[in-house]
Formats: structure tokens, C-alpha cells, sequence
């Protein structure tokens, strides 16, 4: 294999293109005589609207146009709706509620859009923005969790009379109890998932021209098709292929950004009411309040397990806030993403759990980095330490008696999940060899010398990746013998321009600086592209264009056979050569005769461009695996806790790019990190989201994390031909738990068994402080 | 009211008509269409911004163009040799894998090299310190540090 | 933002008279607290005075056993001062601790001073070393400056032009960073002055403020363990989702002692 092949540690096409400022964002589009447009958005959390006066703003200077949610209404723009549909055990339905893309008789969260205003500047636009009288007469509002489940809340959603909107079920609880009842030691664990703002370094930001009858908008998406179908359906009633969305670069998407947002509607909408440009630019406060947050569970669970510390039996109950609305997945994260493989890499028969999906008059939660698949993973692994407690046995050991074993592969999870494959010991053993666990209580001693306490801590974890699954990829070789990748995948920053181009060159032989990645524009990718989020592009994509390629092989095959009047049967290709006995021609000259039809057998279309239609099975996924550990230092005195070292090795499969796969981890790591250590999300008891800007939301910084040292334990995958399992979703698997765990190991003498996350200084110290007096009572 | 301004932005002299309020960046980017620094947040703290005042890193989206003139500014699309070399700073960050979606990297680039010139042989713990003002979300920073030891190494004459 | 009229006086004199000119005008230093209010639309003054022009209120200079610092010195120069390296190395370090590198390139001691944000740095660092601030019209020293949440004894039309530190034995800033904004969650300057050693406090209360009982504990016994059954009072302190009063009365003990440990 070639230095840029598969496998190789290749430096990536895209950098000097973003390292000299030539990248191209959304925000830096514009269109010719472009309106601005500024949302008006509600800064009460639950009120009813009496009336919208936007007279004064329409007066305003510059001011184009002033809409509300009436005038969409009247044109008949429709409503969007959660795509999950769930039942409970008695077959009734989940409670789906409407939204429109701005809302008109009721605002349900602050920030949701009430109105817009388009002006000939921003400046003007946000200033007629504040004209805008809208009479709100204010209801209670329910930020929390858990007091949105419960009885005593303001009901957000009357019409459903609950803020529960189901409560589902895998199964009757009581076939579980039968298997608890025999455990000889029950662990119950109460924690919470909190949650995070997504935050990718790009606002949000949409550029919108309507024009001949066809809509153009630029806006930063994890892959525009269904963001397409859905305008086009939704609120322009038009063919889809009137519709055109263009992602160019994308500044981060961690799976909130390929969705039909409100504000995208809008300016889509607009953009044909006023028939000029229209040009949104969020900015970081909007973005607080107008993007998916993710994560927010209560999860309440209990393990019981036999005499050797065997897992018997396992019951989970589950609160998850999806905010205002059922968002695109909202649910589904618990009950299907995240909780069916809330078992993990355990050997797990009896496996209840429920969950109530709750709405609040908070933003919408989504699909973030992990979707469901990090809260699971997390819970499993606080349970495991609180079983280690319980038993007296070490936090590896309980472990290692519990993980699915090597000669249970392919392994059918209770929830009907096929794991095909992976090395869950091998993964721990070579943890903790790196890491050194077995020297860790002389580093806890010297620890101790400087007054500061250490810990160490492991987390397992297996995710289900891919997302959904169909996937379409084109590779088109021009007469000159270089290929354009037209991919249904987004690089948002994953380096599919690299890994794309390493996969032609080893499929086909193509030179690696002569493959180009086109992407993310609607009217070019292929017809059933779907996108890149839930770590699906190794598989759907480098399948899909491993069987392309194939397809090129074929009927170049032909080709070739023809010019060197040769049997098909008899030719064969490797790296970029066509052989038939002493006989042969490159791929080049096979694409440059291509395109003359005297070449070409009879009936043969001209060209050498071949698209493939990849579908799986919807149930079969991959799964990527890991075990991480992390070592930290925590200073009891002011509650900070230090990182010192962090392990990962993570099972991804064949790993296609290795420098590429290992930035997945560390930034998974690093959002993981983030969500235990340092991000709080705060509403406040009127519903106000008290965490809206960076002075107060902690995103990870430099100085908060240490050097990650990733390591791979390669078990290719069972069911794709090239082996691969996801990547991008496994640090923010595996941060959270092994943090925790350290945490709790450092301050283990207060007897301290968990915190929840975020472990900020003010919460671990006020943490101990109860701990002693626990103690001193 | 508009007020007249004149700098250079990467050795050029340009100038312009502003209103007071108009920010650095907005000049940078809606005026010049140098479109390489970005705007990431609203309260100084994401440094997807930075470009070089006067041989300074400074956070053009919390500074008027009014301010800058008579200045000298350098912004990403400026650091990079005419003939195409990158800069040590850009060429250690494509080594070390320090960018994924880019959208951070403008600014990292620009504090990276500021970090350079004051901090020689910069170890991990100094650089993880002086990127206190730059948020990525993408990379957990580990090839940004990476990046900007070695360029800061080399740079100061040291080893590859 | 608002727009507003942009004035470059070429002294303090001008800026004097611009202020007296227009009644909802403000000054400008670094900006780096002044512009980002602005653009969060918390204030829309008709009027920016930027003093950047003015010659003779920057840079650094000793005079007798004082160091002078001018209002119009950035955070990066007091920290990468020569002169205050070698005098007074914990005003220094206090200074390169403030926001980021790029912020400490433009903001300015007495932009930071003169705006008395609870959770800046300078508070601590002037009150610490017992410092003296002149102003276009006379002198104030830093125990009389400080007076509440965002205020300070400065008159209207009162410019600040610089700093006068009194050289001290030795002092010692700790700061317990706020990991999103940057700013002190506690930050305590500890310094042995000529007249006695004087523990400066930010970020705990609604102003900077000297925390007496250990000034007096220190100056009998200079040790940790002077101080350490000394509590600060928590009812008057800053409470919020991110530090409980508690906790900051805590923390204050903790960064005394340990700015005492690094003498």
C-alpha cells in the first residue's frame, strides 16, 4: 500500500485551503441587493401571545418587510413535527406536538421566534427588530427535568394535559422484577445527564436567493437532502428539485446542524415573499437559544447481581427533557439510540427500562455527538462502580466478569441489537497496561505528599453507529484519469477530502492529489445522498465508494478488454492497470477512451462515471468500542480538578486514516471532558437560560485538558467489506464515565460515590464539605 | 456620519468610509471581503478573530477600524509568503493535525505565531495557558499544541 | 451597537472638555470592556472619547520608591515590563493573568480600574500595594476608590492618567480563574508593604475589598498559619450558579495562605 492509501497517517487535502483564510463558510456568501433579516424571538419561556404590533417596525427605516407566524400561515406553509412516533405497552401513541416555524398564539421557550424583520442592513434590521410590540401575557414556566414530569408542573402542551408525552416501556416490568428478586446484591443509582449547548465555532447563518422559481440557500448543514425535501414540501410547495441547499465549508456540526431549523424556513420563505436576497447571520447568543441542545436525563436505576458478581438483572427508568418540542429525533435518543444499548459490552439478559420523554419551556434537544449512546454508556458505567462498591470487587474486576466474551460474537443483545464483533478484555487490558493502572496508588501517594488527591478511573463503552441507512456515492474519472468524488456524505471537518481521495487510490489506483471531493450541494450530490453524523461516513461512504469503484472496475474491464481485443474474462486490474496476458492499459487510457464511442462495445454508454445506491439493513449497525481511563488530580481545597492523563483505545475497526480517526477521539474526548467537567447548562425557575454566552457557559479550553494518548485495538467489522466502525462518536462515549470515576476515586475517603456532572470547583467542594460532616455527624 | 480610515491590511494600503461603531472585523470582512477571520461569538471570548495589530495579536471583533488607523494589520490571508510557503505556524499546524473544520483555525493560527514570538521553545503547559482566548470545538486542541511547540521550537531555531 | 461620535483628543485636557461637552459620552481605553457593552446594546453612549492619542499617559517609569505606571499602559506591557519584573514581580504576574493574551494586548490598567468590574484583577493589584491613583484632578488612593458594584470615587469629567505603586518589600497575586469568562472567582493579592501587609480581595464581593484580620494576623506573624482559622464572613459575598458565597469565603483563606506558602 502506498503512502497515501488506506491506513495511512496522510496529511489532509483541505488544510492550506483553511490554514490561508480560503475557506468559504456560509457567512461569507452574499448575494447581490440581499435584505438582512433579524428574528424577533420571546424573552418570556411560557406566555401566551395576545398580539403582535409590528407597525412601528415596518415604519423603520431601510425596513423591507415584517412577518409573522400568521403571514406563513396564510400562505400556507405547514408545520413541522418530530419524525419518531413511538407506542407505550398499551399500544397508545406518543403525544407529537406541532411547530410552527414561527410561532403565534403561544411562545413555549425563550428564543423562539415570534417574528422577522428584513431591512437593508443588519444593523437596520436588528434595530426595527426591538420595534416590534408583542403583547405577552405570561404563564408559569417549567425549566427542570424533573419537575416537568412531575404532576405539580405547568403544563406546556394543554391539549395533552402532560408534559409527559409517553411513557414507553421495552417490556412489563414485572419480567424483570422476577430476576432482581433473586439478585443477592442490588445497587440503585440516581444521576442525571446534564445538559449541553452543542456549540459548534460557526453561528448559525443561512443565505437565501429566490430566483427563475428556484430557491438557493447556503447554510451550514451535515448534508442538505433532506433539509431540501423538506423546504420544498413544508413551507415552498414546490418540487424538490425547485430547492436547491448548499453546504459549502462547515464550521462544526456534532449532529445538530443537519436539521430543517425554524430560521431556515423562514428565510426560505422570505426570500420568495419579498423576491429579493435574504441573508441571516446568527450570532453566538442566537445560536444559545435557536440550536439543538443535547443530553438532559434523570436516570434512575438498579442493578442486582448473584454471588459472584454477575449481572442478573438490570432496571432503568429514564427522564429525558426535550425541551418546548419533540425535536427531528427528541425520543428516540433514549428509547432507541441510546437506551437499547444501555447493557453496553455486558452480558446482559434482563434488561428493563422506560422512559418519559418530558416537554419544558426549554430548547429542543437533539442528536448530540453520540445521541443518546453517551447517557447510556454513561449510566452503565456509574452502575458498574456502584456495583464494585457493593461487592468489595475492583472496578475492573466486576467488570471483566461481566463483559460479552470473545466466543459470544456475533452477540444478540436482549434489545434484539447484533454486535458482530469486538475484544472488550483486550480493549481493558491494553488500557490499563497504557495507563499504567497498576502503579497508580504510588502516583496516589506522592499525590498526597503535595496535599492534592488522584484518582484514576476506566469507562467501557460500545455504540451503535451509522445512522441511517441508505447512502449514495458517484465517482466520476475524467478523460485525463482523475476522479471527482461526488459524495452524499458532509465533511464538516472529518477529512473526507483525504480519506475519499486515499480510498480511490487504493481501490482504483488513482493518484491521490488527483482525486477531488465535491459535496454538499443538493442539485449535485447524488440523488439518495443522506449526510454525515452518527459516525456514519466510513461505512456508508467508503462502502459506498468501495462498490462505485467496483462498478468503474467493470465496465472498465470491458473497455479495456475491447482495446486490447481481449476477453473481459481475461482481464484483470490491480493498482490503476488493466493486464490481459503481456498486454496492458492504465485506468487513464481506459478513461480517455472511454468517452469515444468507437472504443466502447456495442451498446455501451460513453464515460466512465458510476454512482452505488448503498442500503443496509436499518437494524444493523456497527459498533465501535472502547475503554478509556484517565487519571486526574484534585485540589480539595478549591475543588479543581486537574487532568493528567487520559487513555483511549477505541475499536474503530479498520482504521482508514489513523491521524484523522485519532482527532475524532480527541475532540470526542474533549466534549465529553467538557460535559463532566466544565458545562452547565442553567435555566432558571422563570425559564430563562441563565447560561447564554461564553462568560458563563464553560466550554473546554486548552488549559482544562492534558495530552490524550489513543490508542487502537483494531477487530474489523463483520458486516461491511471494508471493516470499519465508526469513529466520531467514541470519545464523548467514553470521557464522561472514566471522569466520574476518577473523580470519585480521588475523593473516595469522604466516602464520596458520585457527583453529578458538570464537576465544577464550587460543586466538588461544597460536595466534600457535606461529605465531612456526613462524617463528623 | 462616515468617517474616513486608511491602514495596511497584509503590507497593502487600503482605506475606507465607516461609521464609528463599525468593528475591525466587520471592515476585514464586509469591506475588504477578506473573508479568513471569523466571528464566532459575542463576548471576546472564542478568538476565531484574531489578527495582528501592529505586530499584535488583538480580537478584531472587540476593536472600531477607526482605532486601527494609521495601523498594521495582519490577518490570515496575509501570513503565508506571496509564493504560496506557508508560515512555520501553518505548516506545523497541517503536520500536526491541528484543524478540522477550520473554523477556529484563523485565530489559532495568528495567536499561535504571537505565541511563538514571545515564547520561544514554548512547552505544552506555557501553550495550553496562552490559549485561554481561543475556543475549538472540534479537536480537543491536542494538535494545536502539538502545532504551536514545534513551530515555536523551530522558530527559535531548534530542533525538527 | 448604536452608532456614536468618535472624538482622538490629544490630551487629557480635551478629553476633559469633550466629556464636559457631552452628557452621555464615555471613555475609551483598551475597549475590552467598554465595546463588548456596547455590542450587547447594555449601553448606547452618544459619545466615545478614545484616549489612545494621548501622549503622556502610557508606559512605565520609576520615580523615587514608586513605580508609575500610565493609565493607557496595556496589561501585556505591565507584564512584560522590565522595570516592573524587577520591582514589583507580583504586579507582573497579576497582570499576565488578566482575560487572554490578545485581550491583555489591548486593555489598559486604567480602563480596568476606572470601570471596577468585582471580578477584574487590578482591584486586588492596586488595593494590594496600596497604590495611588491620579487623576486629572487629584490623588486618590486606592482604599478610597473602590467604593461598590461597578463604583468608584471618580467624579464626572475625572480622568485617571496613572497609577503610583509604592514599591514593596514583596507581594503575591493568587486567582481562582473563572473557567468560562476568565475573570476571578477569588482572585487575593498579598503584599508586604512599607506600612504593613495588606490582603487585597476580588472577585468575592461586590468590590474589591481588604480582608483586615488577616492583614493584622500577617503583619504580627507572617506564616500560613497566621491565618489559617481566619474566615471571611460569607453574607456579604457574591453568590451564583457558578460560586456559592460559601465557597468564595473559603476560597479567600485558601489563596491567602497559599500566596503567604510563596513568599
Amino acid at each position: 500500500m502506498g503512502q497515501f492509501g488506506i491506513g495511512q497517517p496522510v496529511r489532509r487535502k483541505e488544510d492550506v485551503r483553511l490554514l490561508t483564510g480560503k475557506g468559504q463558510y456560509t457567512d461569507d456568501v452574499n448575494f447581490d441587493g440581499q435584505t438582512w433579516a433579524a428574528f424577533v424571538r420571546s424573552p418570556q419561556a411560557h406566555a401566551k401571545i395576545l398580539s403582535i404590533d409590528t407597525s412601528a417596525a415596518k415604519a423603520a427605516p431601510g425596513v423591507v418587510g415584517v412577518f409573522t407566524g400568521s403571514d406563513m400561515k396564510a400562505d400556507g406553509v405547514g408545520t413541522l413535527i418530530t419524525d419518531v412516533e413511538f407506542k407505550d405497552l398499551a399500544g397508545k401513541d406518543m403525544f407529537r406536538p406541532k411547530r410552527d416555524f414561527m410561532t403565534i398564539d403561544r411562545v413555549r421557550f425563550v428564543g423562539e421566534i415570534v417574528a422577522v424583520v428584513l431591512a437593508d442592513t443588519q444593523a437596520q434590521a436588528k434595530a426595527a427588530a426591538e420595534l416590534v410590540m408583542v403583547d405577552y401575557d405570561g404563564l408559569p414556566a417549567v425549566g427542570s427535568t424533573a419537575f416537568a414530569a412531575s404532576p405539580d408542573s405547568p403544563v406546556i402542551w394543554e391539549e395533552h394535559g402532560s408534559n409527559v408525552g409517553i411513557h414507553w416501556e421495552n417490556r412489563p416490568e414485572a419480567e424483570i422484577d422476577v430476576h432482581m428478586a433473586k439478585a443477592k446484591t442490588r445497587v440503585t443509582i440516581d444521576i442525571v445527564n446534564n445538559r449541553v449547548v452543542p456549540n459548534p465555532m460557526e453561528p448559525r447563518c443561512a443565505v437565501a436567493k429566490w430566483e427563475n422559481g428556484e430557491l438557493t440557500m447556503y447554510a451550514p448543514t451535515q448534508g442538505g437532502r433532506r433539509i431540501q425535501q423538506g423546504i420544498a414540501k413544508i413551507v415552498m410547495n414546490l418540487p424538490a428539485d425547485k430547492v436547491r441547499i448548499i453546504s459549502p465549508d462547515v464550521g462544526g456540526g456534532f449532529g445538530i446542524r443537519g436539521k430543517l431549523y425554524p430560521e431556515l424556513g423562514v428565510v426560505a420563505w422570505a426570500t420568495r415573499k419579498i423576491n429579493r436576497p435574504v441573508k441571516w447571520r446568527g450570532d453566538r447568543s442566537e445560536t444559545f437559544v435557536s440550536d439543538y441542545h443535547g443530553r438532559d436525563q434523570i436516570n434512575h436505576a438498579e442493578l442486582g447481581l448473584d454471588a459472584n458478581g454477575r449481572v442478573v438483572a438490570l432496571k432503568v427508568r429514564t427522564i429525558v427533557n426535550c425541551g418546548a418540542y419533540f425535536a427531528e429525533n427528541g425520543p428516540r435518543l433514549p428509547i432507541n439510540g441510546g437506551g437499547r444499548i444501555i447493557p453496553g459490552v455486558y452480558d446482559i439478559e434482563n434488561f428493563y427500562f422506560s422512559v418519559r420523554p418530558v416537554l419544558s419551556n426549554t430548547v429542543p434537544t437533539d442528536t448530540y455527538r453520540g445521541a443518546g449512546r453517551p447517557e447510556a454508556n454513561f449510566l452503565m458505567e456509574r452502575l458498574m462502580d456502584a456495583a464494585a462498591d457493593a461487592t468489595g470487587l475492583a472496578r475492573d474486576e466486576i467488570r471483566r466478569r461481566n463483559v460479552i466474551k470473545p466466543e459470544q460474537f456475533p452477540y444478540r443483545t436482549q434489545m434484539g441489537m447484533l454486535i458482530d464483533s469486538g475484544d472488550f478484555i483486550g480493549n481493558m487490558d491494553m488500557a490499563m497496561k497504557a495507563a499504567d493502572w497498576a502503579g497508580f496508588e504510588a502516583r496516589r501517594a506522592e499525590s498526597a505528599k503535595r496535599g492534592k488527591l488522584r484518582g484514576i478511573g476506566l469507562s467501557n463503552f460500545v455504540e451503535p453507529s451509522g445512522g441511517r441507512p441508505t447512502e449514495e456515492m458517484r465517482i466520476a474519472v475524467s478523460p485525463e484519469g482523475k476522479a471527482t468524488v461526488y459524495a452524499g456524505t458532509h465533511s464538516h471537518g472529518q477529512g473526507h477530502e483525504t480519506v475519499w481521495a486515499q480510498l480511490l487510490e487504493s481501490f482504483l489506483g488513482i493518484p491521490f492529489e488527483n482525486v477531488t471531493l465535491v459535496q454538499g450541494d443538493t442539485k449535485i450530490m447524488p440523488k439518495e445522498a443522506a449526510g454525515t453524523f452518527g459516525s456514519r461516513s466510513s461505512w456508508m461512504g467508503g462502502v459506498g465508494l468501495q462498490r462505485s469503484a467496483k462498478r468503474i472496475v467493470e465496465k472498465g474491464t470491458k473497455i479495456a478488454a475491447n482495446l486490447m481485443q481481449a476477453e473481459p474474462e481475461k482481464v484483470s486490474f490491480d493498482a490503476g492497470v488493466f493486464r490481459a496476458g503481456t498486454s496492458s492499459v492504465t485506468l487513464a487510457e481506459v478513461a480517455k477512451a472511454s468517452y469515444e464511442p468507437k472504443n466502447l462495445p456495442e451498446g455501451m454508454e460513453p464515460g466512465l462515471d458510476e454512482s452505488y445506491f448503498l442500503k443496509r439493513d436499518p437494524e444493523e449497525f456497527n459498533y465501535p468500542n472502547g475503554t478509556h481511563v484517565i487519571e486526574v488530580e484534585v485540589d480539595p481545597d478549591l475543588g479543581k480538578i486537574e487532568m493528567l492523563n487520559y487513555i483511549a483505545v477505541d475499536d474503530c475497526g479498520k482504521v482508514l486514516n489513523p491521524f484523522i480517526v485519532h482527532g475524532q477521539v480527541y475532540g470526542g474526548v474533549a466534549q465529553g471532558i467538557g460535559q463532566a467537567m466544565t458545562e452547565m447548562t442553567v435555566y432558571d425557575d422563570e425559564g430563562q437560560l441563565v447560561t447564554g454566552s461564553f462568560m458563563d457557559y464553560g466550554m473546554p479550553r486548552a488549559e482544562h485538558l492534558s495530552m490524550i494518548d489513543a490508542l487502537f485495538n483494531e477487530v474489523p467489522c463483520k458486516t461491511n467489506d471494508l471493516g470499519v466502525k465508526g469513529a466520531g462518536e467514541a470519545g464523548a462515549c467514553g470521557a464522561p464515565g472514566a471522569f466520574v470515576s476518577a473523580v470519585c476515586d480521588a475523593l473516595k475517603d469522604f466516602g464520596i460515590r458520585h457527583i453529578d456532572m458538570p464537576m465544577t470547583p464550587d460543586r466538588v467542594w461544597a460536595t466534600i464539605q457535606k461529605a465531612k460532616a456526613g462524617k463528623a455527624a | 456620519m462616515l468617517i474616513n480610515v486608511n491602514m495596511t491590511i497584509n503590507g497593502k494600503a487600503v482605506s475606507g468610509q465607516v461609521e464609528a461603531r463599525t468593528l475591525l472585523v466587520e471592515f476585514i470582512r464586509d469591506h475588504q471581503r477578506l473573508t479568513g477571520t471569523h466571528v464566532g461569538c459575542d463576548t471576546t471570548q472564542c478568538g476565531c478573530c484574531t489578527v495582528h495589530v501592529d505586530g499584535k495579536a488583538v480580537k478584531s471583533c472587540t476593536m472600531l477600524a477607526v482605532q486601527a488607523t494609521g495601523k498594521s494589520i495582519i490577518t490570515i490571508e496575509g501570513l503565508a509568503q506571496p509564493d504560496g510557503t506557508l508560515h512555520p505556524v501553518q505548516e506545523a499546524f497541517r503536520e500536526h493535525h491541528g484543524l478540522q473544520c477550520g473554523f477556529c483555525t484563523p485565530g489559532m493560527v495568528m495567536v499561535g505565531v504571537d505565541i511563538c514570538r514571545r515564547h520561544p521553545n514554548a512547552d505544552e503547559h506555557t501553550v495550553r495557558q496562552e490559549l485561554e482566548g481561543n475556543i475549538c470545538r472540534c479537536t480537543g486542541y491536542q494538535g494545536i499544541v502539538e502545532a504551536i511547540m514545534d513551530a515555536s521550537a523551530k522558530m527559535a531555531g531548534g530542533k525538527a | 451597537m448604536e452608532n456614536f461620535a468618535y472624538h482622538t483628543p490629544a490630551s487629557v485636557a480635551d478629553a476633559a472638555k469633550l466629556l464636559d461637552a457631552h452628557e452621555d459620552a464615555k471613555l475609551m481605553s483598551g475597549g475590552m470592556t467598554l465595546l463588548p457593552t456596547l455590542k450587547q446594546r447594555l449601553a448606547a453612549p452618544s459619545d466615545l472619547i478614545d484616549l489612545a492619542k494621548i501622549p503622556d499617559i502610557k508606559g512605565v517609569c520609576r520615580d523615587g520608591d514608586e513605580l508609575v505606571i500610565g493609565a493607557m499602559t496595556t496589561h501585556a506591557e505591565v507584564h512584560e515590563n522590565a522595570l516592573v519584573r524587577e520591582l514589583i514581580p507580583g504586579l507582573a504576574s497579576l497582570a499576565g493573568q488578566i482575560g487572554d493574551p490578545a485581550v491583555r494586548h489591548r486593555g489598559t490598567i486604567g480602563g480596568s480600574c476606572a470601570n471596577a468590574d468585582p471580578a477584574a484583577d487590578y482591584p486586588a493589584g492596586t488595593l494590594g500595594h496600596g497604590a495611588t491613583f491620579v487623576t486629572n484632578k487629584r490623588k486618590i488612593a486606592a482604599d478610597d476608590f473602590f467604593l461598590g458594584l461597578f463604583e468608584t470615587a471618580l467624579e464626572p469629567g475625572e480622568i485617571i492618567v496613572g497609577v503610583r505603586f509604592p514599591i514593596p518589600v514583596w507581594s503575591h497575586y493568587q486567582k481562582l480563574r473563572h473557567p468560562a469568562s476568565g475573570y476571578a472567582v477569588v482572585g487575593v493579592l498579598v503584599a508586604q508593604t512599607k506600612s504593613g501587609v495588606h490582603v487585597a480581595v476580588t472577585g468575592a464581593g461586590p468590590s474589591a475589598f481588604r480582608a483586615t484580620a488577616m492583614e493584622e494576623a500577617l503583619t504580627k506573624d507572617f506564616s500560613v498559619k497566621a491565618i489559617e482559622g481566619i474566615k471571611i464572613d460569607a453574607a456579604d459575598l457574591n453568590n451564583d450558579i457558578h460560586a456559592s458565597s460559601d465557597y468564595r469565603a473559603h476560597v479567600v483563606t485558601v489563596l491567602a495562605k497559599r500566596a503567604v506558602a510563596a513568599r
